[in-house]
């Protein structure tokens, strides 16, 4: 697994919590139909304006909130990477369950400014800001952390270990979630 | 060195004897809960499960089906009971809020582990358990594996002294809490100390419900006579307790005064850092009222609306809705008459349903509106529209400031 990740950051604010990224609403709609609702209200038109490879940095108590899949969204929507001060701990579990590397930094949001680039180690917890040559040092991510990441999330290694159809490992690797699967077993 | 209770807890059922805040430990599961969310949104059928003895499935959030996408996840989750022979199965008819039916059920169990995807999972701290919100594909993991990791998190202690006096809920010693100490992000809470034992078991839920509020992994309360007495009326034996130990080591320890609390109530946006006694909030008028939630839809929440509304009228230009948290609930207050007394005050009674609360159905709110709730959630947006205004306080606020037309303070309704 590549555990360097480059890209163009967006910087968020401190306390940013799930309704604000997953309003009720979306609830109703499918998982792309969703993706366009992410920070509606915070940042109305930011789905439009984020590219595949960009990454997210927010302040403390990221993600505060409910246990809704917002990782999915982003994942959707192609963002390669969750950086925060500080996250709320199901938030950050889910984030890596669906394959998406989070890693805690405190000082980062003082790094980096919108549109900046930023280069991530999560395996080492170095960063730097490619636009700034600023940089910084994190706790990296712990094994069990990386296992799962490298694995393509959670679903995705159940899949591999025979819980889950194996043809659907790589649906599952990608982020998407498969629809229409209700047969099974 | 001694251990905090939930230490303790995770290094026993880790199979070690010692942890410390920032160990990584890999814990067997004892109950996995799964709602009804996760059929229809993210439903595929496993291969095979752990055991189906320690997985129970509760249809909550969205019963019945307010929408097509509802309606298709219910059938998904009847073919998974059926098929792998889940008897904890709490359908529509004898469903309920997650929560509620987990305590209902004794399936949160002193010094046990409980996994469920909601949020609030955190509730089952009220009994001793080490409770926990997970992400949808976590559960998942879990029904298939039976086991998950967690991080020891440091642990901060509520030592409760002096007597809660009776018109004081356990909604008020939160938001006092959260007032006063703000968010404790990756960090236990464990409540204690001599004034626990005037604190009734709802209360406590409520209590350690709304700590997912101020973002904290685990809140636990210790087993005291009143749980144990609790416990055995729901039939849970043979348990081994966590306890702390005496020289437990914690991030910080913090003295509440129950005795010297009053009614409070959170502005819109957050319950950290962003409260108010109600004696002292300035006149503030509302349009919707709710009740409800794993939080406040207990028989005791809505024993209490029931006392404050009973022969009075709610003011006009107000809608009160209460949810009861199960259909058990719904029943025990049919019976006793609360739902009567509400009703007739011109209360609008809903099935029980997690609704109202997350701003998915049963009374969601428009713009330029102002509610005050007592449920679990004051977000922007989190009830419907951004352009509301979310005040949360206890049962008794709400149902007192149903009558008046504004946020007021229920000792002034009642006397």
């Amino acid at each position: 697994m590549n555990t360097v990740i480059t890209g163009r950051v967006w910087l968020f604010g401190d306390s940013i919590n799930t309704d604000a990224m997953y309003p009720a609403f979306a609830m109703k709609l499918d998982i792309p139909e969703a993706s366009k609702h992410v920070f509606y209200e915070l940042r109305p038109g930011w789905t439009d304006r984020v590219e595949p490879g960009d990454i997210v940095i927010a302040g403390r108590n990221f993600g505060v909130g409910s246990s809704r899949p917002v990782a999915a969204l982003f994942r959707h929507l192609g963002v390669a990477a969750l950086i925060a001060e500080e996250f709320n701990s199901l938030f950050f579990r889910n984030a890596v369950n669906a394959g998406l590397p989070a890693l805690t930094a405190p000082g980062v949001t003082e790094l980096f400014s919108d549109g900046d680039r930023g280069r991530f180690d999560i395996a080492t917890g170095e960063y730097r800001n490619e636009t700034t040559g600023l940089s910084g040092e994190a706790q990296p991510l712990p094994p069990v952390i990386l296992d799962i990441l490298a694995s393509g999330g959670i679903l995705a290694r159940l899949a591999g270990r025979g819980y889950l159809p194996i043809e659907l490992l790589d649906v599952l690797r990608s982020g998407a979630i498969p629809q229409d699967t209700g047969s099974g077993a | 060195m001694g251990m905090t209770m939930m230490e303790n807890l995770l290094a026993r059922k880790a199979g070690v004897a010692q942890v410390k805040p920032g160990d990584l430990v890999t814990v067997e599961v004892d109950m996995c809960v799964m709602i009804d969310l996760q059929f229809a949104t993210m439903w595929i059928q496993p291969s095979r499960i752990h055991n189906p003895d320690k997985v129970a499935v509760i249809m909550d959030h969205a019963v019945p089906a307010p929408t097509l996408k509802d309606a298709e996840g219910g059938p998904k989750a009847r073919k998974f009971v059926a098929d792998f022979g889940i008897e904890k199965f709490y359908d529509v008819g004898r469903h309920g809020i997650c929560h509620q039916v987990i305590a209902e059920n004794g399936l949160a169990r002193p010094g046990e582990v409980l996994a469920c995807t909601d949020s609030h999972t955190i509730a089952g701290g009220a009994y001793n358990a080490a409770a926990r919100g997970l992400g949808p594909a976590e559960v998942y993991s879990i029904l298939c594996t039976g086991a998950t990791w967690f991080q020891i998190a440091p642990t901060v202690r509520y030592e409760l002294t002096g007597e809660l006096p009776p018109e004081i809920s356990g909604k008020d010693v939160f938001l006092y809490i959260a007032n006063t100490y703000g968010d404790a992000t990756n960090q236990d809470i464990e409540f204690g100390g001599a004034g626990l034992a005037s604190v009734p078991l709802n209360d406590r839920r409520t209590i350690a419900t709304q700590c997912a509020e101020i973002s904290a992994d685990f809140a636990t309360f210790g087993v005291d006579e009143r749980l144990a007495q609790f416990l055995t009326d729901r039939g849970v034996h043979d348990y081994t307790p966590a306890e702390a130990d005496p020289d437990a080591e914690y991030h910080d320890v913090r003295t509440v005064d129950l005795a010297a609390l009053e009614p409070y109530v959170a502005r819109p946006g957050t319950v950290s850092r962003n409260g108010v006694p109600v004696s002292q909030i300035e006149q503030k008028k509302i349009d919707q009222a709710f009740i409800g939630s794993c939080a406040n839809g207990q028989l005791e929440d809505l024993r209490v609306a029931a006392a404050i509304l009973r022969g009075r009228t709610v003011a006009r230009g107000v809608r009160l809705l209460v949810t009861p948290a199960s259909q058990q609930v719904y029943r025990e207050a049919m019976r006793l008459g609360y739902l009567q007394d509400i009703a007739d005050a011109g209360g609008v009674i809903t099935n029980s349903t997690c609704g109202a609360c997350f701003g998915y159905h049963m009374g969601v709110v428009g713009p330029g509106e102002v509610c005050l709730t007592a449920s679990t959630r004051n977000f922007t947006g989190r009830m419907g529209s951004t352009e509301a205004q979310i005040y949360m306080a206890s049962p008794a606020t709400v149902a007192a400031s149903a009558i008046t037309g504004y946020i007021s303070d229920p000792r002034g309704v009642t006397t």
